[in-house]
């Protein structure tokens, strides 16, 4: 939500007037859905404009959701690696503490301010898809915030896996719609909440969980999210004096990392590395890094990268994360990605487990599957960067949603 | 409005595709009838479609995640992935059609996903090599039409757009402009297959249309009956039929293509006497 001063050759003034982040992005959806795209893109731009709207969004974020979220230096997981890295490698960690916002996550800063816009087009009723179900809490929660019934879509094979989030949602009033359509997962539940959306398109606003989908979400949602890496840069000011040398954070769809890059990307000394979930591996064929093992395409409504055959049918993804099992990300990311502004690296599932338990121990912070894809890039991300340097690990949610999953894999018997 | 596709060099195949779809909406009120390729025994569905007087034919185009469509085009969908149909099945199937029959218009139907896949240039390339006169692409509006129109007017293939009760009268310029063969009229603001829309409702918008165009206007969603087909017929050029047909395939496996001819038969005697004086 911060005013942009345009300038040239910036990574910060996309998308064009047409949503489109290079050859990425767009608007491709259905005719029925395409009048109210281009409505609510007008009422983005009058909403942005209006300082009424951004002192609402602030003051929901300040008290509602308990921003700022702190800064934190993690001195123990800075000295694992340290000692670990050659001589005079190891640079200073800190973590950016979005697993301390209400509901957990950093999902809740774009709901409230989709749900802001909802009700400034005079929306009466929202939906949403989710995963792990993070972003179904969020919506709800928001929906049960400001009084609007709310219907969340769900992949039934999720709702089965997320039985805590079902409840979550239901306690907060949320309908949770099971979707038995495809493979029953995070891809089939934007199906049919698009499908419900262009039947209802006259009374109902369909709150996007990441910075994907068609013009203008994926603006949209990252301006919502970008608090993250504004916050980050002043609280890094303060701390140190100077901007951070390096911004991980982990990309599913993409909004947390979006968030935390985007106030940086017209600094060029400040390095990004989006963390791209490799499940079992990317020569396995089992896992959700679009830009490691994926092409260009479109899916719901937007040109990015995404899993997909020679014949352009969707893949399956997989991760041990359901927050990052999708087989695409945001049209922003392919574009920093070809640009060649932001790194993408894929993590396995194994490599999370590690750093997961690593957080756990030496931080006291348990962190979400998803964020643990981000710290698991620690150990070659530090080993080459000297110890006076600055590293900001965005962790974007806590992991007790994760802990039936780990413990699973672990053995543990709960 | 951009030209009709005229080549300008000749009686080439592409003026056969503006004939193929002239002839067909000159008659009176058509039947657009619509099945998933892939779905079952497609070559022989299609034929009993042509057998039962269906005059335009929509050939679907199998995607794993048809966000436009109900529960029995999703399934045919499904259906026809898992039985391994790729997409070159279903320009042999268009190639086959077209060699069965020289005078019945061809219409791909499908998303953009499959169709741009290999880059707009080849899969137009392949809708002229085929025989298919025109593309219905439901995910690609007017506003991302460089990802395809242009290949396709390139080809001669006809771009068939997608008009609905929410594209107002402000929108429908840019919706007509590009698009030639027929308007695909959207009768309800929905996905397919689910809710029928209100006969009134229909009378309004393709009066609409056609105060702002001459192309023919063919109207789909939640048609199943033969009364709703006359009713749709009396001031529609055309009426679309497709979860109803797609939900016969399912039913009746290897005796579809009979059911399916005596069920287009009813359709098409509904719609080309709905304006004859009762």
């Amino acid at each position: 939500m911060t005013v942009q001063t345009p300038i040239a050759n910036s990574f910060r003034n996309q998308p064009d007037e047409q949503g489109h982040f290079g050859k990425f992005g767009g608007r491709y959806v259905a005719e029925t859905l395409m009048p109210l795209i281009l409505d609510l893109e007008k009422e983005y731009r009058a909403a942005k404009a209006d300082p009424a709207f951004r002192a609402e969004f602030d003051d929901l974020l300040e008290h509602f959701v308990g921003r700022p979220s702190p800064l934190y230096y993690a001195p123990r997981i800075t000295e694992h690696y340290r000692a670990l890295a050659p001589e005079g490698k190891g640079p200073k960690i800190y973590f950016k503490r979005e697993e301390l916002n209400h509901t957990g996550a950093h999902k809740i800063n774009n709901c409230v301010g989709q749900i802001l816009l909802a009700m400034r087009m005079g929306k009466t009723r929202i939906i949403a898809e989710t995963g792990a179900g993070q972003h179904g809490v969020a919506t709800a929660t928001v929906a049960a915030r400001f009084g609007l019934p709310c219907t969340i879509f769900m992949g039934a094979k999720d709702v089965e896996r997320q039985k805590p989030n079902v409840f979550r949602m239901k306690l907060l009033g949320a309908e949770v719609r099971p979707v038995t359509s495809g493979a029953e997962t995070l891809k089939d539940a934007m199906n049919d909440a698009l499908r419900d959306w262009v039947a209802n398109v006259h009374d109902t606003f369909y709150i996007i969980g990441t910075a994907a989908g068609p013009h203008p979400y994926p603006e949209l949602v990252r301006d919502f999210q970008s608090v993250i890496g504004t916050e980050t840069r002043a609280q890094m000011l303060k701390a140190e004096g100077r901007l951070p040398d390096m911004l991980l954070a982990a990309v599913g769809g993409g909004s947390n990392a979006i968030g935390m890059f985007h106030p940086f990307l017209d600094d060029p000394d400040v390095g990004m590395i989006g963390i791209e979930a490799a499940g079992h591996g990317i020569d396995s064929g089992q896992h959700a890094a679009s830009l490691s093992g994926g092409k260009p395409g479109i899916l719901h409504g937007n040109r990015t990268y995404l899993l997909q055959d020679e014949d352009g049918q969707i893949t399956e993804a997989h991760s041990i994360s359901a927050g990052l099992d999708y087989p695409g990300l945001g049209p922003e990311h392919s574009w920093l990605h070809e640009s060649g502004r932001v790194k993408y690296v894929p993590i396995t599932d194994t490599q999370a487990l590690e750093a997961f338990q690593l957080c756990c121990k030496l931080e006291g912070i348990i962190p979400a599957l998803e964020s643990a894809h981000a710290l698991a890039a620690l150990p070659n991300v530090t080993a080459t960067m000297s110890e006076d340097q600055l590293l900001v690990v965005n962790v974007s949610g806590r992991g007790d949603k994760d802990i039936f999953t780990v413990a699973e894999h672990l053995g543990f018997e709960m | 409005m951009l030209p009709l596709p005229f080549r300008g060099e000749g009686w080439g195949e592409g003026d056969a595709r503006m004939t193929r779809f002239a002839a067909a909406f000159a008659k009176g009120p058509a039947l657009v009838c619509f099945i998933t390729g892939g779905d079952g025994d497609t070559a022989a569905n299609l034929d009993a479609l042509v057998a039962g007087g269906a005059d335009v034919i929509e050939l679907g185009m199998p995607f794993t995640d048809p966000m436009a469509d109900g529960p029995a085009i999703q399934q045919a969908n499904i259906r026809s992935l898992a039985a391994g149909t790729r997409t070159a099945d279903i320009f042999r199937l268009a190639t086959e059609f077209r060699a069965r029959h020289p005078h019945v218009p061809l219409v791909l139907m499908g998303y953009s996903n499959p169709m741009t896949i290999r880059g707009p240039e080849w899969f137009a390339a392949e809708c002229g090599k085929a025989g298919v006169d025109g593309v219905i692409c439901v995910d690609i509006p007017p506003e991302e039409d460089a990802d395809l129109g242009p290949a396709l007017r390139d080809q001669g293939v006809s771009l068939i757009r997608l008009a609905t009760p929410t594209t107002d009268t402000a929108r429908l310029p840019a919706v007509l402009d590009g698009s030639s063969g027929f308007l695909y009229y959207v009768s309800v603001a929905g996905i397919t297959g689910t809710q029928a829309a209100a006969q009134a409702s229909i009378d309004e918008a393709v009066a609409r249309i056609k105060a702002a165009s001459s192309i023919p206007v063919a109207v789909g969603f939640g048609v199943r009956t033969p009364e709703q087909a006359r009713q749709i017929a009396r001031v529609a050029d055309g009426v679309v039929v497709g979860s109803a047909l797609v939900d016969l395939v399912k039913q009746h496996g290897p005796d579809a293509p009979e059911v399916i001819r005596r069920y287009t038969a009813s359709l098409a005697e509904a719609v080309h006497k709905a304006r004859e004086i009762a």
